[in-house]
């Protein structure tokens, strides 16, 4: 390193109008830290990566077992559900890709300098979920209607063939994509709330993961009451082309789901308000 | 200008910091002095609004922190935990920093040169070393050509030519008639920077006096005469509220007299002089006279300490 320092401090001042803190350069501050850092990267190359990979994957599978195919369950005879069969792994990728972006703040103690920057604070949590929001539906969408048409190119020819046109097709596909951003924003509320990695990517595998799993061992009345409104089965209704009726109707599922990250990052948002930093 | 006004701040039963009011001014280096604990870190973490005062007050150029428009150009701090993401690199860090209020890639080249990380500006700010993030938090701290820089404790880690540069840019601030409030528990390093000192201990205010009135309260007025005639200059020297002792031979302790007044005598009556120093309390000294008493940190002028301890 250099030792060669100079000894006065601004030679010349910086040249600025104003100087103030808008949300705007708040957004720009947050895209700066988010594509400088390279786990950003290798995190969401992972989500594309399953996206597409296991979309693919799956649909040739599909076509060397149609000819044995016995169970007719959901999803086996469902070409979309096929294509979108990496989304169970990507929105692991991506939801902890929503934690870390805030988490990894506090551990390296980096928020210091953040609210040190911005004050009120508020403004680096709308900043932060708008960048992030944008940049995963981006990546996501890419991925999903890559990962459907990787797809369907395998499937042509045989019975499991659908269309971007056909009924709910679309509209499951897109769904998927804003289904693995909400995932995102619902990690960053966790973030925001426990702030801490290991807490908050522990809560949010519990409640995509675990909760499902532990409603499912109740009395099936239980379940059947609750059951779609849990997040995971709520989020997933957006991305199903023809639910078997135990899924909320698709927008309201999503809706619901869009409720549980907006909890969560208003929770996160009254305790960075509140709390010492 | 920073002013703080009854500021305390308590985490459960413990206060650390209790009822604090004072101001640091422009223009001059002010020194924030205390042991280890005393709360030096929790006031600055209050002065840069990470953390809420129980009660009290404190503001940076007149507003409180929240309400600062342009925060980065209000205040820029070096806090004493490290305050950069590790994975990231040390440019991209400052250019994050620098955009919420406007800044670009000129102004983060410029702080780059200035405290001398060009050559690693690209590299991981987790792989630098401890004075290399020193460097990158003094940056930081700049990035805003900000009116009031607060540093805690910057010369941590720094190698001596990084001690004598950071030496040379504080008076450098504050001779463009910014706010300089720089903390340490090191004496000898605040006597080199500071002009005016703010001593805490335990959370509380000791003192809030310049470095020279500080030397000044604890000076005993003792002067050290070394002469082979020690018995002569003590018969001539002695009267009304003189104190003479000797703890070696040829050497006096002088209480009562000038250096200049023994001098002369001295010379009046031709008696070779070896030796005729003032004895001044160094900082160091003055310090501890001032904190060292540990029995209780009670809120006290700087006399009522130099009175105790004479
Ligand atoms: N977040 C916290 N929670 C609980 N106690 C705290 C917290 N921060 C500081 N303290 C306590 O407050 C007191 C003052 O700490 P502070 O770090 O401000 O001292 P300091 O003057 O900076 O000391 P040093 O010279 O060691 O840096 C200490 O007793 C410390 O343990
Ligand atoms: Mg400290």
């Amino acid at each position: 390193m250099s030792t060669e320092v100079r000894t006065t401090p601004s030679p010349t001042r910086p040249v600025v109008g104003t100087r103030e803190v808008t949300q705007w350069r708040v957004v720009v501050s947050e895209w700066v830290k988010l594509r400088s850092l390279r786990s950003t990267l290798w995190t969401l190359g992972a989500a594309c990566v399953a996206l597409v990979g296991l979309g693919v994957l799956i649909a040739y599978v599909r076509t060397t077992q149609t000819a044995l195919d016995t169970g007719p369950g959901p999803g086996t005879s469902d070409p979309t559900a096929t294509a979108l069969a990496g989304v169970n792994f990507g929105q692991l990728a991506i939801g902890v890709l929503g934690v870390l972006v805030v988490t990894g703040e506090y551990s390296t103690g980096m928020i210091r300098a953040t609210l040190t920057a911005v004050p009120r604070r508020l403004p680096v949590l709308w900043a932060k979920s708008a960048v992030f929001a944008v940049v995963t539906l981006a990546v996501s969408l890419v991925s999903v209607v890559a990962a459907f048409f990787g797809a369907q190119a395998i499937l042509s020819g045989s019975d499991l063939q659908t269309t971007f046109g056909a009924d709910g097709v679309a509209r499951a596909v897109v769904g998927a994509a804003l289904y693995l951003t909400v995932v995102g924003l619902l990690g960053m509320g966790l973030g925001w709330m426990l702030r801490s990695t290991a807490g908050a990517i522990a809560a949010l595998f519990a409640l995509l993961l675990v909760v499902p799993v532990v409603f499912g061992l109740l009395p099936a009345s239980w379940n059947d009451t609750v059951g779609p409104y849990l997040p995971n089965n709520a989020g997933q209704a957006v991305m199903t082309v023809a639910g078997d009726g135990s899924l909320l109707p698709p927008w309201t599922g999503f809706a619901v789901f869009c409720g549980y990250a907006a909890l969560a990052l208003v929770a996160g948002a009254v305790r960075l308000v509140r709390r010492d930093a | 200008m920073i002013t703080a006004t009854n500021l305390t701040k308590r985490y459960g039963d413990k206060t650390a910091v209790d009822d604090l009011t004072f101001s640091v001014r422009p223009g001059v280096v002010t020194g924030f002095l205390g042991p280890n604990g005393a709360g030096k870190s929790t006031t600055m973490r209050m002065i840069v609004g990470l953390d809420r005062p129980t009660s009290g007050t404190v503001t940076v150029g007149g507003r409180a922190y929240v309400d600062q428009a342009a925060p980065m150009h209000a205040i820029g701090a070096l806090l004493e935990a490290r305050a950069v993401h590790t994975a990231r690199s040390a440019y991209d860090h400052l250019l994050a920093l620098g955009a919420t209020t406007g800044l670009g890639r000129r102004r983060v080249d410029e702080v780059v040169d200035l405290v001398g990380l060009r050559e690693v500006a690209h590299q991981r700010a987790g792989g630098f070393s401890l004075g290399m993030g020193q460097r990158l938090g003094i940056a930081s701290a700049l990035l805003g050509d900000p009116e009031v820089v607060m540093l805690d404790e910057p010369v941590n880690g720094l190698d001596l030519d990084g001690i004598r540069w950071i030496r040379g840019l504080l008076r450098s601030l504050a001779g463009e008639g910014r706010t300089v409030f720089v903390s340490s528990h090191q004496m000898s390093e605040m006597a080199l920077t500071a002009e005016h000192l703010v001593a805490v201990g335990r959370g509380r205010l000791l003192a809030d006096v310049s470095v020279a009135e500080m030397l000044a309260s604890t000076d005993s007025g003792t002067v050290r005469v070394g002469t082979p005639y020690a018995t002569e200059l003590a018969e001539l020297l002695a009267g009304e509220g003189v104190q003479i002792t000797s703890s070696e031979r040829h050497v006096l302790s002088v209480v009562g007299r000038s250096s200049e007044q023994i001098g002369a005598v001295a010379l009046l009556h031709g008696l070779v002089l070896h030796e005729l120093t003032p004895q001044r309390a160094t900082l160091e000294e003055a310090f501890i006279a001032m904190t060292g008493d540990d029995v209780e940190y009670r809120s006290q002028t700087i006399d009522d300490t130099s009175r105790r301890a004479a």
